[in-house]
């Protein structure tokens, strides 16, 4: 045999792989990410909801790890933490994120835009928990750089800082600092994207830059927004951190079950029960999932254009 | 009692149950024909678990390396064992002592009994409620049914033994104590022409005086999440009496809970009891130089005086708690002091046995180098001694600290759910908001039911 014929034979295999197989170089590319999907996302959720629906002794147990979830003092509360936390972070990440990145987008023209876009990004590229004891610095009045500012409000102490009350707006400020950078980032790409011509076209009909944001920009923007608040109300309904930390800084006065998934890990780890720690997870799951396709469905998400 | 652990052995199918079954069974005869012989160890028996209190089988012993686990503060104790015990073989494991209520033993344990292993020797822990669950779990071995004599255990300070004993059987060593005495800066008291108060009444009516006399200064603080067990504790207020494994006495509205109470709200009304943690920054910077008492466990002195505050030599002293008058008992509280668990797994028994003795009594580590108050008595006495001879202290504080270890109330218990927290999130953010500390104890006494429930016990509301 001919070192052609050989030649030959292999580009011939190839061809008919191709037929058979077409792009399998991007399946290559992405089954990585699929095993890794499935071993450390896919399987451990499949094994939370078997935990949920099985008793302490790895028997069926219906709904009964769910009513009891549900029937614990702690849910109703933690429940209505999560939800009134859940409004003033997606209102003001909806608000400010939108509004900072048009800012920034008119300012980009005049040279600041870049340093600016860095110093957004870059509380976000602190790892969470680090993020956190910053602001428990900035939250003590006696040593932080801003204490002028809380006693202004009536605050001269660490304990009157986190009253109940101000949680909701203490864990947004948190989270919008240390999560919003990126999304600013990323809305600020999105308006990039926006074709010059579009934007030329309305300043010739005579549009300023509020009539621009609203009715040109904003209704580009709107598929970003709705990506941001699904992503973002999937994870700040797993709020967590920011709370246990407030807790251990402020020696419980900031209640260790304030969100629900602190009271899932109270289940798991104070209380030994793994079947209603995981049935908490499972509801959060299928609220987060329930909220994302309502988004989806109602703002055409995947349509095309 | 349940615990609510998922059986490693346990198979949804029926023909793994029978299969369980089998191997429990051929177990079973394994063990006997193993005690049937003399009960030599080793044998193919998989001992090692207990299951209710009492019946404990030890595990087949080895002379493998003893795991212990012990968090920075005891990390000295366990290397001054090795340098004096060089032929031990020792694997030493330094973790967070469980500190602040991590959580961390009780998860490693829940993890160890699902696969079977991995469970440490001998475990230091800051927190004194570890039996709670670490008995049910099967996690610790009972100390005084063979493995430590009663003679060396009687060497405990009086009640010490409290937090570590269950249905009798004594499941940990107590390592130090935090019976609360009254602190005081002995040189303002000469300067101002004050007595130390002897009872509550007088510390009251001292508070008073102090207000108008002396503005600005502290008889006490209250806006600990020790608070609790610093007044509360003191003066007998029921709010935890643990009548069983699983069963729980509330009662914070009685008597004994709303004299202290008033008394406090009175002390936070004249603002000579702060109501900002010890421990917070804002304490530190603006009342730790302005404490003329402060009612607390035996570590303040050198963790909170000498360490945090750096009060200078010579003007901290000690008194025995005050009391209320006309009470022929007196009490204190309790804040802390660590204890010593041992593995109901351990494949070293001698070995960790003999490890838990020294560590718990030897003079060596106890008198010479522990910073808390030990709770073997005799080497407290030494302790003390190593104490007066730093000379930081205004007076001789052995006779109120030796008084007090032995008179910790007993009707306080150690449950599952932490006091500490439980008052700090219900009672805490009240008093900080204005509201008196009286108006907040049925609030109280609801979250410890409610948080009793939730640990599995049966709760008795009222006296």
């Amino acid at each position: 045999m001919s070192i052609l014929t050989i030649r030959g034979g292999r580009a011939g295999t190839h061809a008919a792989r191709r037929r058979w197989w077409p792009g399998r170089a991007g399946h290559g590319f992405v089954a990585p990410y699929v095993v890794l999907l499935i071993a450390f996302g896919v399987v451990p959720t499949g094994y939370a909801i078997d935990f949920a629906f099985t008793d302490a002794s790895g028997r069926f147990a219906g709904l009964s790890n769910f009513t009891a979830a549900a029937a614990d003092f702690r849910f109703a509360s933690a429940a209505a933490h999560v939800a009134l936390y859940l409004l003033f972070w997606l209102v003001s990440l909806v608000v400010l994120v939108v509004g900072l990145a048009l800012l920034l987008h008119n300012l980009a023209a005049r040279g600041v835009g870049k340093a600016l876009r860095f110093l957004y990004y870059l509380p976000g590229a602190l790892a969470g928990a680090a993020s956190v004891m910053v602001w428990l610095f900035m939250l003590d009045p006696t040593v932080s750089p801003a204490g002028f500012l809380l006693r202004a409000l009536g605050l001269d102490t660490f304990g009157q800082v986190i009253a109940p009350g101000h949680l909701p707006f203490v864990l947004t400020a948190i989270a919008f600092w240390t999560g919003a950078g990126g999304w600013i980032v990323v809305m600020y790409g999105a308006l990039n994207n926006i074709s010059p011509e579009l934007m030329e076209a309305a300043r010739i009909d005579g549009a300023g830059p509020w009539q621009i944001a609203r009715r040109v920009q904003i209704p580009l923007l709107r598929k970003w927004i709705v990506y941001m608040v699904i992503l973002a109300f999937a994870v700040g309904a797993q709020l967590f951190v920011e709370p246990q930390l407030l807790s251990q800084a402020s020696n419980g006065v900031a209640g260790r079950d304030y969100s629900l998934n602190q009271l899932s890990y109270d289940f798991a780890f104070q209380n030994n029960d793994l079947g209603t720690a995981a049935a908490v997870s499972v509801v959060l799951l299928v609220v987060t999932l329930a909220v994302a396709v309502v988004f989806v469905v109602k703002s055409g998400f995947f349509d095309a254009g | 009692m349940t615990v609510k652990v998922r059986a490693d052995g346990a198979r949804r199918s029926g023909k793994g149950r029978s299969r369980a079954a089998l191997m429990a069974l051929s177990g079973v005869l394994a063990l006997s024909a193993v005690a049937a012989c003399g009960g030599h160890d080793g044998g193919g028996a998989r001992g090692g678990t207990t299951g209710a209190q009492g019946d404990f089988k030890q595990a087949p012993q080895s002379d493998g390396p003893l795991t212990i686990w012990v968090d920075a503060t005891r990390l000295a104790a366990a290397k001054l064992y090795q340098k004096t015990h060089p032929t031990v073989k020792l694997n030493i494991v330094s973790y967070d002592g469980d500190a602040d209520g991590s959580h961390y033993l009780q998860t490693k344990v829940s993890l160890f009994n699902r696969t079977r292993k991995g469970w440490p020797d001998v475990v230091f822990s800051t927190q004194n409620n570890e039996t709670s669950w670490a008995v049910p779990a099967g996690f610790t071995a009972p100390l005084n049914k063979g493995l430590i004599a009663q003679s060396a255990l009687s060497g405990w300070a009086h009640g010490a033994g409290d937090p570590c004993t269950v249905n009798g059987t004594l499941y940990c060593l107590r390592n130090d104590l935090a019976q609360t005495v009254l602190w005081y800066n002995d040189s303002l008291m000469k300067k101002w022409g004050y007595q130390v108060p002897a009872t509550w009444e007088d510390y009251e009516a001292l508070g008073k005086k102090v207000a108008t006399e002396h503005p600005g200064y502290l008889v006490g603080s209250a806006g600990d999440n020790f608070t609790p067990e610093i007044y509360m504790w003191a003066s007998k207020c029921g709010a935890n009496q643990i009548t069983g494994p699983k069963a729980v006495t509330v009662n914070t509205t009685s008597a004994n809970c709303s004299r202290m109470a008033t008394l406090l709200d009175t002390l936070v009304k004249n603002r000579t009891m702060s109501k900002s943690s010890v421990f917070s920054s804002d304490f530190d910077k603006n009342q730790a130089g302005k404490i003329l008492m402060l009612p607390g466990p035996s570590w303040f002195g050198g963790a909170l005086f000498e360490g945090t505050f750096k009060t200078p030599k010579g003007q901290v002293a000690v008194a025995p708690m005050p009391q209320w008058s006309g009470d022929p008992t007196p009490t204190v509280g309790n804040v802390g002091g660590g204890t010593w668990l041992l593995s109901a797994h351990s494949a070293h028994l001698k070995a960790a046995t003999d490890f838990l003795t020294w560590v718990t009594t030897a003079n060596d580590y106890q008198g010479q180098v522990a910073p808390g108050y030990p709770a073997y008595a005799p080497a407290a006495k030494v302790w003390l001694a190593n104490q007066a001879s730093s000379h930081y202290y205004a007076n001789d504080i052995a006779a109120p600290l030796q008084a007090a270890a032995g008179q910790v109330w007993s009707g306080w218990g150690y449950g599952q759910f932490s006091q500490e927290s439980i008052w700090a999130a219900t009672v805490t953010p009240g008093m900080t908001g204005g509201k008196p500390i009286v108006s907040l104890l049925p609030a109280w006494q609801k979250a410890i039911v409610n948080y009793a429930r939730s640990d599995g016990y049966q709760v008795k509301v009222g006296p």
